[in-house]
């Protein structure tokens, strides 16, 4: 092979790579890309049964069912609407009636919605940020640090 | 009178960093010696000035002096010594004078042990840490002071974030920084060079003996924070694909690239350009890390109080590192003379594919890790990116990269003999299938797949002794004229040759963990049993029990296997008095490799409690590997061919193998 055609060989590898990558990626954003939304977003718009979602908001006092084993019922709302979702599985240490919470999962085709992961981070205060700035934006809660400052 | 003393420290320190960052780059330009001359000592300065700032912090965090508005924010006069003084750096004002201590200390042993560079690049490269250091000294002092006093003093502080308080705290973020910003003395060495638009093999052995430091000690500090989240956290995961995580792989990830095209440069005078270009990303990404776990843009366990201000700082000096560096380049880098031509069947090319899947294999989870943002800066739309997407898209990438591992050693420079490296090595392949099938049938099936991972991390493993079985001529030459062969080969081919072994062993245990992993969450009552991995576990109820700074509910477990009674565990959910926060601490028996995890959850009216149980099979083997990884690294290090002052600019022929007197 000629300097030519060996830099050629190379190069055409390289970009071959590359878009084969691009392609790959593409695809996995495809797969796995889950919207945000908020229970007051859910009264707008629909969400097909099966799509995976992020669902945020505070978990609605009051609303904490333990049913059989380790299942879990509770109302995830943000003052616009209200969504009933079951958990199977422990909660995170600071979920608590109340406070800001993140699921992630599934609306079945009787529109209940199923949660494979519940998030709660490692902060007294914490809001997820998500659910912070639309609540912030609806004036239904005031960031406790910027409260004091 | 002491913090103030520290706090004027620092401010003598940004003076002395002004110094450092403007005069030895002026005398490198007009060749005076004296003002290159104030270049090591400026910076030794202050290392010293740093040094002594930090060390006051933690006295004041040893002493408990609340009169300190950061002390106050994340201490407690109840809490144990060693989180005391590990709070330090527990906290975002602590953790960026951890930073620059890092980064400090760094531009010092480049002064110590760089006697033997050219004046005009050493007074260059410690400039440039110089100006890395103004810009966060800058930072620390106008966003993040940790010298802040309160008046009156609180009697007692808020106490430590509890997920903090422990031992891991003392080794993870130490060393993740000096891998982290140990990458900054590439970032200078490559900047220096663009400045003086001239380089050579000799930058290459200047740099990779730093590349090959923080490459060693970032693979510990993920390793470490990987396992620490692990028994900490009380989830069962050890890798969760989350922002930070990324901010910390994607160095990891295009430092291996640099480490290993500093290799081709060193060797072959090839590859020039690229290197010096990885060496400017590398940092980069550093710095990125950085401003997604410092600004807050992130929630995370990583991201403290928030506050914009830091974020638009940051967001500032990461523009002007990277943006001025990649200018630099883009006017300097068509200067840079190449060299070295090559086959692409050839030890050269090999590296380049690794750098090929290496680099863009760092840009998709930079995409995975940044599009969200991104979106939602655009549209307003928030979206997660999670594991699913990491998985499928970087786990494919490296399938390639996992498999061309054993070959490169086996090529030769120049030109290689694909057919010769491949006789060697499917013996090797047909090994390391043998060996995953025996162990996918061990474990009673499961996915084909299981076996063929397992087969690929045997592989990677047989594969690293390959190279030094053949380099030592085992087979040919009678036994002990080959092992005398063996110990004479150089550290180096130790050093990688272990390192690609950690990278299997790491690779044997995520495929064990994730095919083989069993999961249980039941309600147990006291005298309940529960089996996991062919050990059963036996509830014997909760007792509550006091901390210094908590209380806690343990539960106690009775581990047996075929009837006998083998361990037993303790699990608990502690409450932290000072913030009122609990948390889980996860009970973890050790068998081998492999690990039996339990967790609490919520308890039930009815006097049960929610558990959670794992077995995880071979689970060590993750952080084992990267154990193995680390002993490479500092092995390679011990080559006298890479020890830091003795290269001269004249590459002299290098003896490859010191072959024994006969």
């Amino acid at each position: 092979m000629t300097r030519k055609q060996k830099r050629l060989t190379v190069i055409a590898g390289g970009v071959g790579f590359i878009l084969v990558a691009v392609l790959l990626v593409m695809f996995a954003f495809s797969q796995s890309i889950a919207y945000f939304y908020m229970p007051s977003d859910l009264a707008k718009t629909n969400v097909a049964p099966g799509t995976r979602i992020r669902l945020g908001g505070l978990v609605e006092a009051g609303s904490v069912v333990r049913g059989e084993g380790s299942t879990v019922s509770f109302k995830v709302t943000d003052g616009g609407g209200s969504v009933p979702v079951s958990y199977t599985g422990i909660l995170p240490d600071l979920f608590r009636e109340g406070q800001g919470v993140v699921t992630e999962g599934t609306f079945d085709t009787a529109h209940a919605f199923k949660a494979d992961s519940v998030l709660a981070k490692h902060d007294e205060n914490y809001m997820p940020r998500e659910v912070a700035d639309r609540l912030k934006e609806q004036g239904v809660w005031k960031d406790p640090k910027e409260a004091t400052r | 009178m002491i913090i103030e003393i520290g706090h004027y420290a620092l401010v003598l320190a940004l003076a002395t960093a002004l110094i450092a960052s403007i005069l030895p780059v002026i005398g490198a330009r007009r060749g005076d010696t004296a003002l290159m001359d104030l270049a090591p000592l400026a910076t030794i300065t202050l290392f010293c000035l740093v040094a002594f700032s930090f060390s006051v912090l933690t006295w004041a965090y040893a002493v408990s002096d609340f009169s300190l508005l950061n002390v106050w924010e994340n201490s407690h006069s109840l809490m144990p010594m060693v989180y005391k003084i590990t709070g330090v750096w527990g906290n975002h004002e602590g953790s960026m004078m951890l930073w620059l201590l890092t980064l400090t200390l760094f531009s010092a042993l480049v002064a110590i042990f760089g006697r033997n560079l050219p004046d005009t690049l050493k007074a260059n490269v410690l400039t440039v840490q110089a100006w890395i250091t103004v810009a966060f000294l800058l930072f620390i002092l106008f966003t993040s002071n940790p010298f802040m006093r309160l008046d009156p003093a609180p009697a007692e502080g808020q106490d430590l974030n509890p997920v903090l308080q422990d031992f891991g705290l003392a080794i993870h973020p130490p060393l993740l920084y000096l891998g982290y910003v140990g990458f900054s003395v590439c970032f200078s060495f490559a900047v220096a060079a663009l400045i003086e638009g001239r380089i050579d093999a000799a930058w290459a052995r200047w740099v990779r003996p730093w590349t090959l430091a923080a490459w060693t000690f970032l693979t510990a500090g993920i390793a470490m924070g990987s396992y620490w989240a692990y028994y900490e956290l009380g989830w069962g995961g050890w890798w969760f694909w989350d922002p930070v995580e990324n901010a910390s792989f994607m160095p990891w990830l295009a430092g291996t690239a640099l480490l290993h095209s500093a290799l081709v440069m060193e060797k072959r005078e090839a590859l020039k350009i690229w290197t010096v270009l990885l060496a400017i990303m590398t940092f980069s990404l550093s710095l990125l890390g950085t401003f997604l776990v410092r600004s807050g843009v992130l929630t995370s366990v990583h991201a403290f109080a928030t506050d914009p201000s830091r974020g638009i700082f940051i967001l500032a000096i990461l523009s002007f590192f990277i943006g001025g560096a990649f200018v630099l380049f883009a006017w300097r880098a068509p200067q840079l003379k190449s060299g070295g031509l090559f086959a692409p069947i050839s030890r050269e090319g090999a590296l380049v594919l690794n750098n090929l899947i290496l680099t863009v294999s760092t840009a998709t989870v930079l995409t995975g890790t940044l599009y969200p943002l991104v979106l939602e800066t655009l549209t307003g739309e928030k979206i997660s990116v999670g594991a699913p997407f990491f998985n499928l898209s970087f786990g494919l990438l490296m399938i390639p990269l996992l498999l061309a591992v054993p070959f490169g050693p086996l090529l030769a420079w120049k030109r290689g003999d694909l057919l010769g490296a491949l006789q060697r090595i499917y013996v090797v392949a047909g090994m390391a299938l043998v060996a995953g099938f025996a162990f996918f049938y061990a474990q009673n099936g499961g996915p084909v797949l299981a076996a063929l991972g397992l087969a690929l991390g045997f592989y990677l493993i047989f594969g690293s002794l390959t190279d030094l079985w053949y380099r030592a001529n085992f087979g040919k030459l009678a036994f002990k004229i080959a092992f005398a062969r063996f110990k004479g080969l150089p550290r180096s081919a130790f050093g990688s040759a272990l390192a690609h072994m950690g990278l299997g062993v790491t690779v044997l245990g995520i495929v064990a963990v994730t095919t083989f992993e069993t999961e249980h969450v039941l309600e147990m009552k006291p005298g309940m049993r529960a089996e996991a991995g062919g050990y059963s576990l036996v509830f014997d109820g909760l007792r509550e029990a006091i901390g210094p700074n908590f209380t806690e509910e343990r539960g106690h477990f009775t581990v047996s296997r075929n009837g006998a009674v083998v361990a037993d565990v303790w699990s608990s959910k502690r409450i932290y008095t000072a913030r009122r926060m609990p948390t889980t601490e996860a009970g973890i028996l050790t068998f081998g490799a492999s690990q039996l995890y339990v967790s609490l959850g919520d308890p039930m009216t009815d006097g049960g409690i929610v558990v959670r149980i794992w077995w995880k099979p071979w689970i060590l083997f993750i952080w084992g590997g990267a154990v193995v990884m680390m002993i490479g690294g500092f092995v390679s290090l011990s080559d006298r061919r890479l020890r830091v002052g003795a290269p001269s600019r004249r590459a002299k022929p290098v003896k490859l193998a010191m072959e024994p007197a006969e």
